[in-house]
């Protein structure tokens, strides 16, 4: 099995470099077949690794020292072990389907922008890949590097847009300050630990100082607030909402910002020695969630609120984290990704079917025209409203039952901001598929099903999200915990008391049930309607424009900034530096005219210094001992 | 005479001519302060040639030491004419072309 | 003081004063007549070292000859009622200083020189300078460069001639 392991980012990579250097000569099903080829090669790959590992468990395969200096080596190694098998699979599963839905949806570039797109899509996979698959810290940095890359690349794809460019920078600016973090975690790890691989780090965590463990997990959640779009760093994913959908779909609901759920996931031996930083992750999880929940509420962009969306669910899968409850932030990452991948690429097929619409306000009774995408959309948002056995359902119960044994303040935190999520996700849904048509003629002419290739991932996710939480049905509906067991060699599972276990899972099946039928009637009464003006006034307009926290980082810190930089252009670089360049420039040019005017053509001149150059040289050539002392000393 | 005479003697010509060549613009009167330098070198041979006799004589060695710098002197007569030939005709060509023999407006190597 | 010191004496300082003489005048006949004093006093300064046969060569060749060129080339471009501007005071002014510079040096080099301390020159005495002796010498060893220089006189010759010509 050993060999197999690089055969999984092996084949994105081949597949990045033929569609990157070949997309001129390839046509366009070329670039398709082989663009979503290797990620179906990648994930048939990793379901033999799945079966592999669940009967042998984990391995860590070496392929050569990557660095080896004094004091400490870091291989090139990847380790395969339950937890990274399990991120291996919903990156190639819901990848596969994704690529698959991007051979439709793009099909308006020109063949050399396709496979541009496709070339970033297979080295953004490839990146993950190599994020969930490393041994060590470093080679997970590698490909957290990697994966920001790519998400510039792609959100900035119709480049010849600025503000498109603009989104695209805000996005990468805003997670390299979250790597800083990152790095100084890995150099404090190289220095306590003297090395950066995951089981040696574990295995020494426990002769830790709380204060290092502190410092340590503190800097690592920096690296993953600035990957995974946390308070204060996450104004950047709405904007990246400029990106091609299923981009979207990919990066910025299933994979990239899972990325830090994976390190915490990963290093929950480190986090489980210091209280303060759960804390920390814990509360800013929450903070994020019902934040990110409130904005949610009062967009009028289809992908603005599935963006923010993202961020309050990854605010979910934070709490988790903090609360302990490890296998279910991971469990939740699985489900999110269904869900989340669903509603958007749902969203892409009404954009296409719209003509590149997004406004909500111009859309409504889309169910008529478009029964597949709008059945399928209205699973994703049952299943991410928590409704009753879907997989939303199970994951988020869970998390809200770890956070009812940590803290009740927390919990009833965390349950206002599952109601906000139902609220602003049925709101959508009626604003878009119920009511009357509130868009243009033309419009309404255009509106149709979109081709099977988009249809296809959505039905295959639809499925999943009804049917993906049972791998983790708790006990009282006759369920067992899979994931549980299965993650628990590597992720400590949080653990449930007997009697009283069963007492509470009622009482939330109950509440949510009751829940959701009320806000399914007094979103049906308030937004199935044919008249959706959109705008708003007060307290509703303070959401709607995001509670003016980018205009307050805007103001803070990128104006001192530009202005820092202006300054450093006017004087420093002008007045300064460009003078001292210029300025040798023009005494080189100044002396060479003097000097020129040795040159006078009159001979007398010339045999003048000749014979000053004779007397020099005698003078030199009598007193030469005492020339070389002076120079000695001198030197 | 001590030795050190001669050479006193012989370096104030020569570093009259210098300053003479160096000072004049005639054309004609500085190459006549090259015939100055080189009449200095001379007699400075002579001397030399009549300093080593003194000393091969005083040491009782070969009795005609001394002849190789005065035919050297012999040589340097003959070089001197030759040049001095060569130099006037040059000097004759300029002034028939600029009308001068002021040394200053051969400045041609400016450029 | 013997008579050879005064001799020495007198001709070195004729030899010095004409050829300061030679720089000031204004006149390039003048320098012309100051230069040939200068000639005849170091032929002077010959005959008391008793190189007879180079005090002749240097009256004939040098005053006789050389000068008679010079002479025939200043009346031919008729200098003598010419004077020359004056040269720039800073040149004179540096010239002067160099010349000045070189002489210090050679002066002070001579004086601490290990193999010219303590010899003389011999006056008035040696065969050295006599013409059979030279010519002894001349002809035995020196026979081939003395053929050259015929060759010399030759090539200035036509090169004078072809450079003077008037095309």
């Amino acid at each position: 099995m050993n060999d197999l392991i690089y055969l999984v980012p092996l084949f994105p990579l081949i597949g990045f470099l033929i569609n990157g250097l070949f997309r001129k000569p390839l046509s366009k099903s070329a670039i398709s077949v082989i663009g979503s080829g290797v990620i179906l090669i990648s994930f048939i790959v990793s379901i033999i690794l799945f079966f592999d590992i669940k009967e042998h468990g984990g391995t860590i395969v070496n392929y050569y020292n990557f660095i080896s200096v004094e004091g400490f080596k870091i291989p090139f190694a990847f380790q395969i072990d339950q937890l990274s098998i399990i991120f291996l699979l919903i990156i190639t599963g819901v990848g596969f389907l994704i690529h698959l839905y991007s051979t439709s949806y793009m099909h308006e570039e020109s063949t050399d922008h396709f496979g541009r797109y496709f070339s970033y899509l297979n080295l953004f996979v490839f990146s993950m890949l190599l994020l969930v698959m490393g041994a060590n810290y470093v080679i997970m940095f590698i490909g957290w590097e990697g994966v920001g890359l790519c998400s510039y690349l792609l959100i900035g794809y119709w480049f010849k847009n600025d503000s498109y460019n603009y989104a695209a920078k805000k996005a990468f600016v805003m997670n390299r300050i979250g790597d800083v973090g990152f790095l100084l975690a890995i150099f404090w790890i190289l220095k306590d630990f003297g090395t950066a691989n995951y089981t040696e780090v574990f295995a020494k965590a426990s002769t830790l100082p709380v204060s290092d463990a502190t410092a340590i997990t503190l800097l690592l959640f920096v690296g993953a607030v600035g990957k995974s779009a946390q308070i204060p760093l996450y104004t950047w994913l709405p904007d990246a909402m400029a990106g091609p959908t299923p981009v979207s779909a990919l990066i910025h609901a299933a994979t990239m910002v899972t990325a830090g759920i994976y390190m915490i996931a990963r290093s929950n031996v480190l986090y489980s020695l210091s209280h303060i930083s759960q804390d920390v992750v814990a509360i800013i999880g929450l903070a994020t969630a019902v934040l990110a929940a409130t904005i949610a509420l009062y967009q009028n962009d289809i992908k603005k609120v599935l963006a923010y969306s993202t961020v309050s669910q990854l605010g979910f899968m934070f709490l988790a984290l903090g609360v302990g409850a490890y296998t279910t932030g991971v469990f939740h990452v699985m489900t999110h990704a269904f869900f989340k991948a669903l509603l958007f690429l749902g969203a892409g097929s009404v954009i296409h079917a719209m003509g590149g619409e997004q406004d909500i306000t111009k859309m409504g009774g889309l169910s008529k025209k478009l029964p597949v995408t709008s059945w399928t959309f209205i699973i994703g948002v049952l299943a991410i409203s928590g409704f009753p056995f879907t997989s939303g359902f199970i994951s988020k119960d869970e998390i809200l039952m770890a956070t009812y044994a940590y803290s009740p303040l927390l919990f009833w935190f965390a349950v206002f901001a599952a109601i906000l999520t139902a609220i602003y996700m049925f709101r959508l849904m009626m604003l878009v598929f119920f009511g009357g048509f509130r868009g243009t003629h033309e419009q309404a002419h255009h509106l149709h099903e979109s081709p099977s290739a988009l249809l296809i991932p959505l039905i295959v996710l639809a499925v999943l999200s009804l049917i993906g939480g049972f791998i983790q049905l708790p006990e009282v509906y006759g369920g067992h915990d899979f994931l549980n067991q299965f993650l628990a060699p590597v992720v400590p599972a949080v653990t449930h008391e007997g009697a009283g276990v069963a007492t509470k899972d009622y009482y939330m099946l109950g509440g949510t049930i009751v829940g959701l039928i009320i806000i399914f009637a007094a979103t049906r009464k308030f937004f199935a309607v044919s008249q959706f003006e959109g705008r708003y006034t007060g307290f509703k307009k303070i959401l709607a424009d995001k509670w003016y926290i980018d205009e307050l980082y805007d103001t803070i810190i990128v104006k001192p900034l530009n202005s820092l930089a202006g300054f450093l252009k006017s004087v420093v670089e002008k007045s300064g530096i460009d003078a001292v360049v210029n300025g040798t420039g023009r005494f080189v040019n100044y002396s060479s005219r003097q000097i020129r005017l040795l040159q006078s053509g009159q001979v007398g001149n010339y045999i003048l210094f000749m014979v000053l150059s004779i007397t020099v040289l005698f003078l030199v050539f009598w007193n030469q001992e005492i020339i070389v002392q002076f120079l000695q000393k001198i030197f | 005479m001590p030795i050190q005479y001669y050479i006193a003697l012989a370096s104030c010509l020569f570093c009259i001519g210098v300053v003479g060549v160096l000072t004049r613009r005639n054309a004609i009167i500085i190459f006549m302060c090259i015939e100055l330098m080189l009449n200095a070198a001379n007699l400075l041979l002579v001397a030399f040639s009549k300093m080593e006799y003194a000393t091969a004589i005083a040491n009782k060695t070969n009795l005609t030491a001394g002849t190789d710098a005065q035919l050297f002197v012999f040589f340097i007569m003959v070089v001197a004419a030759a040049e001095v030939s060569v130099g006037l005709a040059i000097i004759v060509m300029m002034y028939r072309n600029i009308h001068s023999v002021d040394v200053n407006f051969l400045n041609r190597l400016k450029h | 003081m013997s008579i050879d010191e005064i001799l020495f004496w007198f001709l070195s300082a004729l030899a010095l004063f004409s050829a300061i003489m030679v720089l000031l005048s204004k006149n390039p006949v003048h320098s012309v007549l100051w230069l040939i004093v200068v000639f005849f006093a170091i032929s002077g300064h010959y005959l008391l070292l008793n190189a007879q046969f180079l005090a002749i060569v240097n009256i004939i060749v040098y005053a006789g000859a050389i000068m008679v060129l010079f002479l025939f080339v200043i009346m031919l471009i008729n200098l003598n009622t010419e004077t020359e501007r004056q040269q720039n005071i800073w040149m004179k002014f540096f010239g002067v200083i160099s010349g000045g510079l070189l002489l210090w040096i050679f002066i002070s080099a001579s004086r601490s020189a290990y193999d010219v301390a303590n010899k003389t020159a011999m006056l008035k005495e040696g065969d050295v300078g006599l013409i059979q002796n030279l010519g002894k010498v001349l002809f035995n060893e020196y026979a081939l460069p003395f053929e050259i220089s015929s060759i010399l006189f030759l090539s200035a010759m036509v090169g004078a001639v072809v450079i003077g010509k008037k095309d």
